[in-house]
């Protein structure tokens, strides 16, 4: 038991952090939800070219052969820039549910363009006999779309759907609606454990992302909170601001224990992985939500403006609370795992 | 980074198991669960001599002293299956988990070994004399005395909310040493024996009806010259690492009493029906999801204890633990209704969860209320502006 990053941990963590600390900047992530993409290219290109993009997948298929904690400290540097790319939808999500369930025809012709980055992937989720898809997280600039309608999952290329875009309340990941055209592409062998796999990685991911986007809520508004002068002394030195921004941190470092537990859970196969997930998920992006609604308070009407980067936190919360479950939703799975009988519907 | 055990850490902990199980279903059994801090304290005090004797009291500690010198892991495994084997509540707590480390760190040689083999084996029962009347959340602004006088120092004050004094043999206490200061200057440490005619233990009857805290009286108390913990003046510094000590391996235990309040809750919620309510659910997933972070937080903090590393993150856990309670004992009569509201005998006294409900109340108090909690917070992890000091 060491609850702590290895120094190899460590080394990604800053690896990423010095990345979008200079390829990440608000300008450039606002030119990337301007043109509708969400999808910043340049980065994409530099995260992926130096071996992030595939960083929970076997070296054999071009991965970094790393697990889940890797995954999620990927996410949560990416989250404390909002960054404008596909990191969720494609490494976390499509990678994972091919790497677990697909064939080793599928695998192998995939998986390394997703760890390239050259090919772009995503999730979209519907009903058994669903033909249409909304809310396909980067399914405008997805090259192959992993289908789940029901419990089963194919795999299909851009050119056998019609994907339409949609104007998103979080411009930096696009949600778009997906039809299949009569081609239902090349179903996965293992869909249960592509779907659980794609789930589970997906969970750690945006649980991952909103800590550190609520981290850079907190970090920000501290900034601010210290220069900010009103009544002759900076406003954080009033126990209204202080407060507020203690709170922050009291749930932030508990979804920081709720994320590296899930991603510890998951590549030790434990008992809890399961409770651990939806505690995540659920716990995380509440605490995005907190966050990213008091930068806006605590920073008065500038927090309100589109030149302030508080909304675009405020929207990715929003975002993260609800693709793949919403708390309440996991909080009701919780329920169902600790022994508290299903409500008859 | 890793949350598994290793196969000679599982050995250990299969090791303290059967130990404890044996104990606890034989000689010990009438103690088995018992969650009181104050009921059975006769037998429970058998049971610290019992764990002292088998050197289960304090595995962390140096073999010299009483302990097993056990890895952070094995006392991490220990606090758990201590608590699962229901283990009673400890009844020297502030001994091996205040007292004992800060003597530990801040102790000469001498001190160590007068002190420490004593809470080791069970045979000396501490507690704690922080607060005063005037001296709360500002606990800074000591009053109690104390000088020298021959090779004694003499102690004049009082102090409040002394948990378990009327068990206690021995009370540390920081005190006023520098004559005319003011604040956290001119503080000491002092090491008191408490049955002795200059100290009188008056009971606190709390909101619950029990009685578990106490106003501790020192008039004319004296204490040998060697009783100090660090040189004069150096209360404030001592007393401050103390409770930084406050948030090692005992939340782990404490956080396995936590387990059992809300399994009553959970299985309350199944036997009356409530369990079906979806706002009821959630509430009780969102307890059950605050639990186990608490665990992780722990892990992390103990971590980074370990590793000698910085952990802001632990200045978070009272306002956290205690806001979890205080949250879990009002959900609790939410889910008992009125049932909840009624004593089962014809005395002032609750079961388990309505009893958690009032109790909760003092967690959000003692220890530094949630308000000063979140000033520690903002202004040593945060770095947000000192709060301004009154002249009064």
């Amino acid at each position: 038991m060491h609850f702590a990053f290895t120094s190899e941990q460590a080394m990604i963590a800053e690896t990423a952090a010095s990345l979008f600390a200079e390829a990440a900047m608000s300008e450039r992530t606002r030119a990337a939800m301007a043109d509708g993409t969400g999808l910043d290219r340049a980065l994409w290109a530099e995260f992926s070219g130096i071996g992030l993009a595939g960083v929970a997948l076997p070296e054999v298929y071009g991965g970094a052969g790393l697990g889940m904690v890797e995954l999620a400290i990927l996410a949560e540097a990416a989250g404390r820039h909002v960054a404008a790319m596909p990191f969720i939808a494609s490494s976390a999500m499509a990678a994972s549910a091919i790497a677990a369930g697909g064939s080793e025809a599928q695998r192998a012709e995939w998986l390394p363009r997703l760890a390239s980055g050259e090919a772009i992937g995503t999730l979209a989720l519907g009903g058994a006999d669903a033909t249409i898809f909304d809310f396909v997280p980067h399914g405008a600039v997805a090259d192959l779309f992993v289908v789940a309608a029901g419990d089963r999952l194919a795999l299909v290329t851009r050119d056998c759907v019609t994907v339409a875009a949609t104007v998103t309340m979080d411009q930096t990941r696009p949600l778009a609606r997906v039809s299949l055209d009569a081609a239902k592409g090349e179903a996965l062998p293992f869909s249960g454990d592509a779907l659980a796999a794609a789930q589970a990685a997906g969970c750690v991911a945006i649980a991952a992302d909103a800590l550190g986007g609520a981290q850079a809520c907190l970090d920000r508004t501290v900034g601010y909170a210290r220069e900010r002068i009103q009544f002759g002394r900076a406003i954080g030195s009033f126990q209204a601001v202080k407060h507020r921004l203690a709170d922050m941190m009291v749930d932030i470092e508990q979804a920081r224990s709720a994320v590296y537990w899930a991603a510890c859970a998951l590549d030790e196969g434990s008992a809890d992985a399961a409770i651990a997930i939806h505690a995540a998920k659920a716990f995380a992006t509440d605490t995005y939500s907190i966050c990213a609604g008091a930068m806006i308070q605590l920073h008065g009407g500038i927090g309100f403006t589109w030149e302030h980067d508080a909304h675009l936190f405020f929207k990715r919360a929003r975002a993260d609370r609800t693709l793949l479950g919403t708390p309440e939703w996991h909080r009701e799975q919780i329920a169902r795992l600790i022994g508290l009988e299903s409500i008859a519907a | 980074m890793k949350l598994g055990f290793s196969e000679a850490e599982e050995a250990f902990r299969a090791e303290a198991a059967a130990w404890l199980d044996a104990a606890l279903s034989g000689p010990f059994a009438d103690v088995r669960g018992v969650t009181s801090l104050v009921e059975q304290s006769d037998r429970r005090r058998e049971w610290e001599r019992h764990l002292g004797a088998a050197r289960w009291s304090c595995v962390g500690w140096p073999s010299a002293y009483g302990g097993r010198d056990a890895s952070l892991a094995e006392q991490v495994i220990f606090a758990e299956e201590y608590a699962r084997a229901g283990g009673p509540a400890r009844l020297n707590h502030v001994g091996i988990e205040l007292a004992g480390p800060t003597i530990l760190a801040f102790g000469t040689e001498a001190q160590k070994a007068r002190f420490l083999p004593a809470i080791a084996a069970g045979e000396e029962i501490w507690c704690q004399g922080y607060s005063e009347p005037n001296a709360g959340s500002d606990l800074a602004n000591i009053r109690t005395r104390a000088w020298r006088d021959g090779t004694d120092w003499v102690v004049e004050g009082q102090k409040v909310w002394t948990s378990l004094a009327q068990f206690s043999d021995w009370i540390f206490a920081i005190v006023r040493t520098g004559e005319g200061t003011v604040g956290p200057k001119g503080l000491s440490f002092l090491l008191v024996p408490i049955d002795q005619p200059g100290v009188t233990v008056r009971h606190i009857h709390q909101m619950t009806g029990e009685a578990e805290f106490n106003e501790t009286f020192f008039d004319g108390a004296r204490t040998d010259a060697g009783n100090i913990l660090g040189e004069p003046g150096d209360g404030w510094k001592v007393g401050m690492a103390l409770l930084g000590l406050e948030r090692g391996v005992s939340t782990l235990g404490q956080q396995m009493g936590f387990r059992n309040e809300l399994d009553a809750v959970i299985d309350a919620a199944r036997a009356n029906g409530t369990a079906a309510d979806p706002r009821i659910r959630q509430r009780i997933a969102q307890a059950e999801i605050g639990l186990r972070l608490m665990r992780y937080g722990a892990l992390r903090m103990l971590t980074a204890t370990e590793d000698g590393t910085a952990s802001p993150a632990a200045l978070t856990y009272k306002i956290q633990w205690a806001t979890w309670r205080q949250s879990l004992g009002e959900l609790a009569m939410d889910v008992l209704g009125q049932a909840g509201e009624v004593a089962e005998g014809s005395d002032y006294a609750f079961p388990l969860l309505p009893n958690l409900f009032l109790y909760s109340r003092a967690d959000t108090i003692y220890g530094g209320t949630n308000e000063i909690q979140r000033n520690i917070i903002a202004e040593r992890a945060l770095g947000l502006p000192r709060e301004p000091r009154g002249n009064a």
